[in-house]
């Protein structure tokens, strides 16, 4: 598995998707972190986690498209499946590559909080909660991403469909009112990973939105291997 | 060293290995001969655990690629078709990457310095494998299954695409290979499986059709075992010593094909081998052999004749004796 980590961390910056990703993450932070200090609130960091909620969303895929697409088209698919790696380690050791770039993008966000530190007194917990919060979202998603990149060998393909689920799982919270049926709403409002994440910007550590996301990692982990394992079997 | 039993793999109704058994001893260089789609590539895909198969076992060095696949995939060194390379890495990066993937304990720079100069590949070792050459990348495949020491090499067409020098360094490297692993390799091509494979393994439609030296297969599937044989001397007394010899039965002289010097058709009794007594008597009276030839098919007419029938096969066989009897 460490092998794999670290060759597919290396790849990120061998190429400019690792930098184009953090580099567009922090301009847009700075931006909104500006916005917010214009507006006199210096310590109301929550605004800036909010928007980068949404870009997160948006730019994951950009991560996860290639992961596994690429070896499949590329076949070093058939380096890996024929190493003696277990097919579990292998998925993990993608999933993680790519949660280690994200990671980097959400601990830089801590930058401005520092800052701030010497002129006000952040809300630490607010802030901890909202770097605990987006890990948790960026994990799921990246676990959502990466299972779609094990669906094709197209990289395009790839990152346009995880792009739409990324967009479905922001607007369920919006749309979860218009469902007529109670249960439902509920239903869509729970798996919603914005009403999920949205606890945690209080600086509350919701166990439950812990388990929930920790269990959306796992289960896409899991179907990835799944998939994999089924291509050796079709 | 490899024990295959049984295997069958099926894509939804389609048969691409049906019901497969051989099994490859330690130190045999073993051919894969086939036409496309034949199942070549599939059982090889199945003996390195990439794919799984529908029916059937298939054992590595005593572990079964299914129950103890990291066991087995120790066993093994593979180059695909395509080798699989990264390209955004150099051949320093790639082989290190691949010595923790496959997780081997040799010591890493000895290990590594050494396959490299065996496969001839130490000048290219800190280059970007995207700017090396076909040959090259080649090579850098085979240094990735040589990567371990495995006892096991499955070599998927290791030739292809390359140059004429090129192909005669590679099965130059394969014979040498040869010599401390077990290797199977599977070609279309038929020269190259003839000078590199001590057995061949036909198959053809997901089936296996034939297995054995390719002296033997040529033997065994020729109609008609006669020796051709040009001699410098007198036609009559030369076909009368062609008579004497032990276990002949008959000759014919074919004519005159250069001045003074006739070519005979000697027909010998089933298993017998007079080539050396004819060198002897012959070389005693001062009439040298200018040619000797077998009217063995060549491997190329044994893979024609199993794998498209034998209309093609017949053919060349029609056209051969046309030739003899002229």
């Amino acid at each position: 598995m460490s092998a794999i980590y670290k060759r597919e961390l290396r790849g990120y910056f061998t190429n400019p998707i690792g930098y184009v990703f953090i580099a567009v993450l922090l301009f847009f932070e700075g931006m909104q972190f500006y916005t917010v200090l214009a507006s006199g609130s210096s310590a109301y960091f929550t605004t800036i986690y909010s928007a980068i909620f949404t870009w997160c969303m948006m730019l994951i895929p950009v991560l996860t498209m290639r992961l596994l697409s690429e070896d499949k088209k590329q076949k070093t698919d058939q380096a890996l499946l024929t190493a003696p790696v277990s097919l579990g380690g292998l998925v993990f050791g993608k999933f993680l590559a790519a949660f280690t770039v994200y990671a980097i993008v959400i601990l830089f966000t801590l930058i401005p909080a520092f800052i701030v530190s010497f002129l006000a007194v952040p809300a630490w917990g607010e802030i901890f909660g909202n770097i605990l919060g987006s890990l948790l979202y960026g994990g799921a998603t990246i676990a959502i991403g990466l299972f779609i990149s094990s669906l094709t060998d197209s990289q395009m393909i790839a990152a346009i469909a995880s792009f739409a689920v990324s967009i479905l799982l922001i607007v369920f919270g919006q749309i979860a009112s218009l469902f007529g049926s109670a249960w439902l709403t509920s239903l869509v409002s729970n798996i919603s990973f914005y009403e999920r994440y949205y606890s945690f910007t209080t600086g509350v550590c919701d166990f439950s939105s812990v388990v929930f996301f920790l269990s959306v990692i796992g289960v896409f982990n899991y179907l990835t291997v799944t998939m994999l394992e089924k291509k050796r079997w079709s | 060293m490899i024990e295959v039993n049984h295997l069958t793999k099926r894509y939804g109704s389609n048969i691409a290995v049906n019901d497969i058994s051989f099994s490859v001893k330690e130190g045999e260089i073993v051919g894969f001969l086939g036409p496309n789609g034949a199942g070549k590539s599939t059982t090889m895909n199945i003996l390195t655990g990439y794919l799984s198969a529908s029916e059937g076992t298939a054992e590595i060095g005593g572990y079964n690629i299914l129950e103890e696949p990291n066991e087995a995939k120790k066993q093994i060194g593979y180059l695909p078709e395509l080798p699989p390379l990264y390209m955004d890495m150099t051949v320093k990066e790639y082989l290190n990457f691949m010595y923790d993937l496959k997780k081997v304990e040799l010591p890493r720079k000895e290990h590594i310095d050494e396959i490299c100069r065996l496969v001839k590949i130490t000048n290219v070792y800190t280059r970007l494998i995207r700017n090396l050459s076909k040959g090259y990348r080649q090579r850098v495949g085979i240094a990735q299954a040589l990567l371990g020491n495995p006892g096991v090499l499955i070599l998927d067409e290791p030739t292809v695409g390359l140059d004429p020098n090129q192909i005669i360094e590679i099965r130059n490297l394969i014979r040498q290979l040869g010599k401390h692993h077990t290797v199977i390799l599977s070609s279309h091509i038929l020269s190259e499986v003839q000078a590199v494979c001590e057995r061949v393994i036909i198959i053809d439609k997901g089936q296996i059709i034939a297995d054995g030296t390719p002296d033997s297969l040529s033997h065994s599937l020729s109609s008609d075992h006669r020796l051709l044989v040009r001699v410098a001397g007198p036609a009559a007394e030369v076909e009368k010593l062609l008579r004497r010899l032990p276990k002949v039965v008959a000759v014919g002289n074919l004519g005159e094909r250069e001045p003074g010097v006739c070519e005979y058709s000697v027909e010998a009794e089933q298993g017998a081998d007079p080539r050396r007594a004819m060198f002897e008597r012959l070389a005693e009276r001062g009439w040298p052999i200018l040619a000797l030839r077998s009217t063995d098919l060549t491997l190329e007419e044994v893979f024609i004749s199993l794998t498209n029938g034998t209309y093609a096969a017949g053919q060349k066989l029609k056209k051969s004796n046309r030739e003899v009897n002229a």
